[in-house]
């Protein structure tokens, strides 16, 4: 029964559809944008549980595949998008007021990123990517009245579509030199020729610039600091989780499972990528002085070490990296809750200056900023410690000592420009208090900041999800 | 091969998709003037990868490729729309689709 597998995607599909027109069908004087938010996230708790409980299996011709790491995925995506939907219910555009297509939107790009977890076949491939990603051009540009919002839409939209564009051409490449487009199909016919024409390596190279780019990781990361600046804040928040996690599902699955065999080939792309992701996101940061930008290029230096997982190729690293971006959606949410909190007379303010004192004016808000701060730097015993100290220890097995060096280095440059926003917070003058915070943001920086301070309580579980979902994609 | 393409090969299809690809990519790039000529230069590279599709189904005897192709023309047809949405919102804010104009952030 192929549609059990997909169950958790088709109530959600339908969820979206209902939600959508629970919003057109109100009248005009009562604003649907809460009752909306509030439904978007009892969908996405609902489809969780139901993800959570889906059986294992392949279906629809080996196009859909539900195993432990879809699952795993699926669940991270989730909460990516339930958390970026809570985030959504204080936002005010310019022009005042929120409309309620913004969770629908989150909804379906989410649904997006579902079937690229569960990926068999390159066609899912693209079009989970692209259901995924058209709803975030609109996303990025939601904020119609704004001028930057408008632009850091158009800009994410042309080279979020070059990126599509060169991906489908290498999926027409692996295609035509691979005769299949199914992942285990691909997987067979590498095993028994022993080794990859030169077509099917040219279209191996345009897929990894593709997903790449989606990752921002260099160099295909020029859009992320525009678009991270322009877009509104909830957006900014879920565009860093959700749609990462997917992209890095499909890059572990078709990296690990059809183009497993050519790891030798690919490990040496993707190291490279790795550490100059790492070494420019660290660098480029330091003399940000906006913090929206700041976090695009920290999210920059944080997918090298993701990648640093994949470079690896082991079971432990798949696993470090697993573990790596789970404690990285959460410290992530709770940065830009922090950063949709900080507001003066209704206006949105991003400077790293207007957070000087806010040890003094909002004492609570700066501890949790201060938590998120360390656990970005990776300081023991916060989440990002252990993300980090699990995708070292992988590439220390690997034998991958050089990349494990330029690491540490970067993780020390890290440590300079997120040190810096703690003294501003604690140790300069204070700047006027912001806006009281809405409770929907307090609850998202309160919480967020205990499972990013206590992530050592629930590590065991994580650790051992990860673990299978690593070894149901290796085997 | 099971078909030969109407008597020319896999090699002359793949060269011209390889064009219009090249095209597509300059064109965006290269081009200093209109925000629609992106657009259409996006159309082109995402036509190039169809006009793989179809050649390789047609030479591999394999229909799935020119099933995706479907696909893509569907979705190509989605991110049009979405994307001239995008551009008329722009214009609206900033008055200009000239690609010099789309330099509020920078840095």
């Amino acid at each position: 029964m192929n549609w059990i597998i997909a169950f958790p995607e088709l109530v959600l599909t339908l969820c979206g559809l209902v939600i959508l027109t629970v919003g057109v069908v109100q009248k005009k004087s009562t604003n649907p944008f809460a009752a909306c938010s509030m439904l978007t996230i009892a969908a996405f708790a609902i489809t969780g549980f139901l993800v959570t409980v889906s059986p294992d299996g392949s279906g629809y011709e080996h196009v859909f595949v539900n195993d432990g790491f879809a699952r795993f995925m699926k669940v991270l995506s989730l909460i990516g998008g339930a958390l970026a939907t809570i985030m959504t219910l204080s936002y005010r555009g310019t022009s005042g007021g929120g409309r309620f297509e913004l969770p629908v939107l989150i909804l379906f790009s989410t649904i997006g990123t579902m079937l690229m977890a569960s990926s068999d076949n390159m066609m899912t491939l693209f079009v989970g990517l692209e259901l995924s990603s058209l709803a975030i051009y609109i996303l990025c540009a939601f904020d119609r009245d704004s001028v930057v919002s408008s632009e850091s839409g158009l800009k994410y939209f042309i080279l979020g579509s070059l990126a599509s564009g060169l991906l489908l051409y290498g999926i027409s490449l692996t295609y035509g030199y691979g005769g299949t487009m199914e992942y285990g199909a691909i997987r067979t016919v590498l095993i028994q020729s022993g080794g990859a024409s030169l077509g099917l390596m040219l279209g191996i190279v345009f897929l990894i610039a593709g997903l790449a780019f989606k990752l921002s990781a260099v160099p295909f990361h020029m859009w992320t600091p525009d678009v991270y600046q322009g877009a509104p804040t909830p957006v900014t928040a879920y565009l860093a989780g959700a749609p990462k996690i997917a992209t890095f599902a499909l890059i572990l699955r078709i990296m690990a499972g059809p183009f497993g065999a050519l790891a030798p080939q690919w490990q040496l792309l993707i190291e490279m990528i790795s550490v100059l992701s790492m070494v420019f996101g660290s660098l480029a940061a330091i003399p940000q002085t906006n913090i929206k930008r700041l976090m695009a290029y920290s999210s920059i230096g944080h997918m090298g070490y993701a990648l640093m997982g994949l470079a690896a190729a082991t079971p432990g690293g798949i696993r470090g990296t697993l573990v790596y971006l789970t404690t990285y959606l959460f410290m992530n949410v709770g940065v830009f809750a922090g950063i949709a909190a900080m507001r003066r007379k209704g206006h949105e303010t991003t400077d790293i200056a207007d957070l000087s004192g806010l040890g003094r004016t909002s004492p609570g808000l700066a501890l949790m900023m201060a938590i998120f701060m360390f656990s970005m730097l990776g300081m023991p015993p916060t989440a990002g410690f252990f993300g980090k100290l699990m995708v070292f220890s992988a590439a220390y097995g690997a034998g991958l000592y050089g990349l494990l060096a330029i690491g540490a280095i970067t993780s020390a440059i890290g440590a300079y420009y997120y040190l810096r926003i703690v003294k501003v917070m604690y140790f300069d003058a204070s700047a006027p208090a912001f806006d009281t915070r809405s409770p929907s943001l307090a609850f998202l920086s309160v919480s967020m900041g205990i499972v990013t301070a206590l992530f050592v309580l629930v590590l065991g579980p994580v650790t051992s999800a990860a673990q299978a979902a690593a070894s149901a994609l290796i085997g | 091969m099971t078909h030969d393409l109407g008597g020319v090969g896999l090699g002359p299809y793949l060269t011209v998709s390889a064009i219009l690809l090249v095209l597509g990519v300059f064109g965006i790039f290269l081009n200093r003037k209109n925000i629609i000529i992106i657009l259409m230069s996006m159309e082109l590279i995402l036509l190039s990868a169809n006009l793989n599709f179809v050649a390789f189904s047609s030479a591999l005897g394999d229909l799935s490729g020119q099933v995706f192709t479907l696909f893509v023309l569907t979705i190509a047809a989605a991110e049009a729309a979405i994307g001239l949405a995008i551009v008329t919102v722009f214009f609206r804010n900033r008055g200009s689709i000239q690609v010099e104009d789309v330099t509020m952030m920078k840095g």
